[in-house]
């Protein structure tokens, strides 16, 4: 699994899912209305560098407080490939492997990074490559990279309740 | 091996022989829950998943209780869906004007035990650590699979025992032992750990108190934080559910991630400052900040015991006129008990607004939303930038009794400057 992306850089530490994505826009369940959402309460004109293959890199403590899902869905949405941050909070880490969304902890790729950098991921190998330059990150659990692969939990449940039924049969 | 009161109840809840921090194993869940944002979200990703019914309608929950009463037509729409899902798949549905916040109501009408595994799709699902639950935060496609399988992936965390000493002063409650936990922890000291409170100081404290001091265990990025289950655990349950439960404790040689000490003799009222629940000062630090709004409310303040502290330091007196004062009870529970007890009109007299039991402003939703340049000192549990509104108004996190004597003075206050030397 090899992902590829040009770098969007967000250098804060402890972003929220609040700024990412503000409360007053919880009302909303589609992602393609999420999207126009996205960074409102962080930086909207983020939005602007979004559309592309983007890998968004980020800090410590990424995705803190609220579980809301609006975050993740709205980045699918934008086609954001993956998320390489110096470390994640729990729920968020959570929703991104759910939806497929690859969050890989690699602290020197992050400091490599720029507006701009290509980004090229490899998950099973533990590698995240900074134009080029390569750094080594701790390989994902493989139930995570299973997930990721197989498309994140929706099509892991599908499998599961399809192997249930042929067992009941 | 030994295991920590959190390991215990993810290993009953599994079917793996052993299990240690950093596994990744499935675990059963008792009880799903979720709301009029995250259900909706969760119900399309439940479609997606092929699943047509839920893995067991009696262990499912949904509440209406972020923009309740709707507030708008996307609002309503949401809450239609959640309605007419919950209808069509026979879960239980709290609508408006039967339940209130979530937490509140599934605490206070007996959902609740000692040694459930709770999932909700709302990150202060840690609140049911207070009766000695482990009830995590989760996203919304993570809650259908819940509702599909009746499972979900864990990463089994370590444990930061929270060792609380001593007996709290007046004007000290749970708001203030978490807040000094999380000046501690900062907010990502916790990540990918459960917050275990210990003690002859976490033992004395009311359920009540328990509430406040789980509910922000997220704050530090915990997965849940938890309260042995005891008398008092015991206590609050009697009359509220006859389903049997036994009280689950750590080991003596459980390891721990690390140990954290409170002593509740030396802890005063505190406040977090915005925009962050983890910078924490003394309400002594701020006092004289001068404050547009006080909100007291939310599902980790919400609670009778609140609104008796916050009736105590308003009656007889008025609102601040350059202070506005919205009090949220947080379940009709709450809400008839506080009309009971009189203390409605207490808040009604001193100039506060009664709301009914939501979410409301406390995540900026409606209900009293700040404008630009406005402070509020709030019961609730986040203060970050644009949290109840403007993203240039600032929250001010305390307890009930310092949020009530702000609400009387018009800034930030000790509430003993009020009350004097006060009740303990």
């Amino acid at each position: 699994m090899i992902i590829e992306g040009a770098a969007v850089v967000i250098e804060i530490d402890d972003v929220n899912t609040d700024v990412l994505y503000p409360g007053p826009f919880l009302n909303i369940d589609d992602p393609e209305v999420m999207k126009l959402h996205l960074f409102e309460g962080l930086d909207p004109s983020l939005r602007d560098k979004l559309g592309g293959r983007t890998v968004l890199v980020v800090g410590e403590n990424f995705g803190g407080g609220s579980s809301r899902e609006h975050v993740p869905l709205a980045m699918k949405a934008w086609g954001i490939e993956a998320v390489v941050g110096r470390s994640f909070a729990r729920i968020f880490f959570r929703n991104c492997i759910n939806l497929g969304l690859p969050a890989i902890v690699c602290g020197e790729a992050v400091a490599a990074a720029a507006l701009g950098s290509n980004i090229r991921i490899e998950a099973e190998q533990g590698k995240v490559e900074v134009d080029g330059c390569s750094f080594d990150t701790p390989v994902l659990p493989s139930f995570v990279i299973d997930m990721i692969r197989g498309g994140g939990l929706v099509d892991y449940v599908r499998r599961r309740l399809a192997e249930r039924s042929q067992n009941e049969q | 091996m030994a295991h920590t009161l959190a390991e215990k109840i993810l290993l009953n809840h599994s079917d793996v022989g052993d299990l240690s921090p950093g596994d990744i194993v499935s675990i059963r869940v008792d009880l799903v829950l979720a709301n009029d944002v995250s259900g909706p979200v969760a119900f399309t990703a439940l479609e997606k998943m092929g699943a047509e019914t839920v893995f067991d309608p009696a262990r499912v929950v949904m509440v209406a209780d972020h923009f309740m009463p709707a507030k708008d037509i996307r609002s309503a729409e949401l809450q239609k869906r959640l309605r007419e899902w919950s209808h069509e798949h026979g879960v239980h549905f709290f609508d408006q004007g039967r339940g209130g916040i979530e937490h509140a109501v599934l605490i206070e009408e007996g959902f609740i035990l000692p040694g459930m595994v709770i999932t909700g799709g709302d990150s202060h699902t840690c609140t049911y650590g207070a009766l000695g639950a482990f009830g995590t935060g989760l996203g919304s496609t993570d809650i259908a699979g819940c509702l599909a399988l009746g499972e979900f992936w864990q990463g089994v965390p370590g444990t930061i025992l929270v060792e609380v000493s001593g007996t709290k002063g007046p004007f000290v409650s749970g708001k203030d032992i978490i807040l000094a936990v999380l000046s501690q922890l900062g907010v990502a000291g916790g990540t990918d750990k459960v917050l275990e409170f210990v003690g002859p100081g976490a033992e004395a404290l009311s359920i009540d108190d328990r509430r406040a001091v789980a509910n922000m265990a997220v704050e530090a990025g915990a997965e849940t934080g938890i309260f042995p289950a005891d008398r008092i655990t015991a206590e609050y349950l009697d009359g509220r559910t006859d389903r049997t439960w036994s009280a689950l404790r750590s080991d003596p040689d459980a390891t721990y991630a690390r140990r954290l000490r409170i002593d509740l003799e030396a802890l005063g009222p505190l406040v977090a400052k915005p925009p962050s629940p983890g910078d924490v000062a003394p309400v002594d630090d701020v006092v004289g900040r001068r404050i547009d709004q006080v909100y007291i409310g939310n599902c980790a303040n919400g609670t009778i015991t609140d609104l008796r502290q916050a009736a105590m330091v308003l009656r007889d007196q008025m609102v601040h006129p350059g202070t506005r004062a919205i009090i949220v009870p947080s379940s009709q529970r709450v809400y008839r008990q506080a009309l009971e007890e009189g203390l409605l009109d207490v808040f009604i007299d001193a100039g506060a607004v009664v709301s009914t039991p939501t979410c409301g402003a406390c995540f900026g939703g409606h209900m009293g939303i700040l404008a630009p340049g406005e402070s509020a000192v709030a019961t609730t549990n986040r203060n970050f930038t644009g949290r109840m509104g403007s993203d240039r108004a600032d929250v001010y996190l305390a307890s009930a009794w310092v949020a009530a004597a702000a609400a009387v003075t018009g800034e930030i206050t000790n509430p003993a400057d009020v009350m004097g030397e006060g009740p303990t």
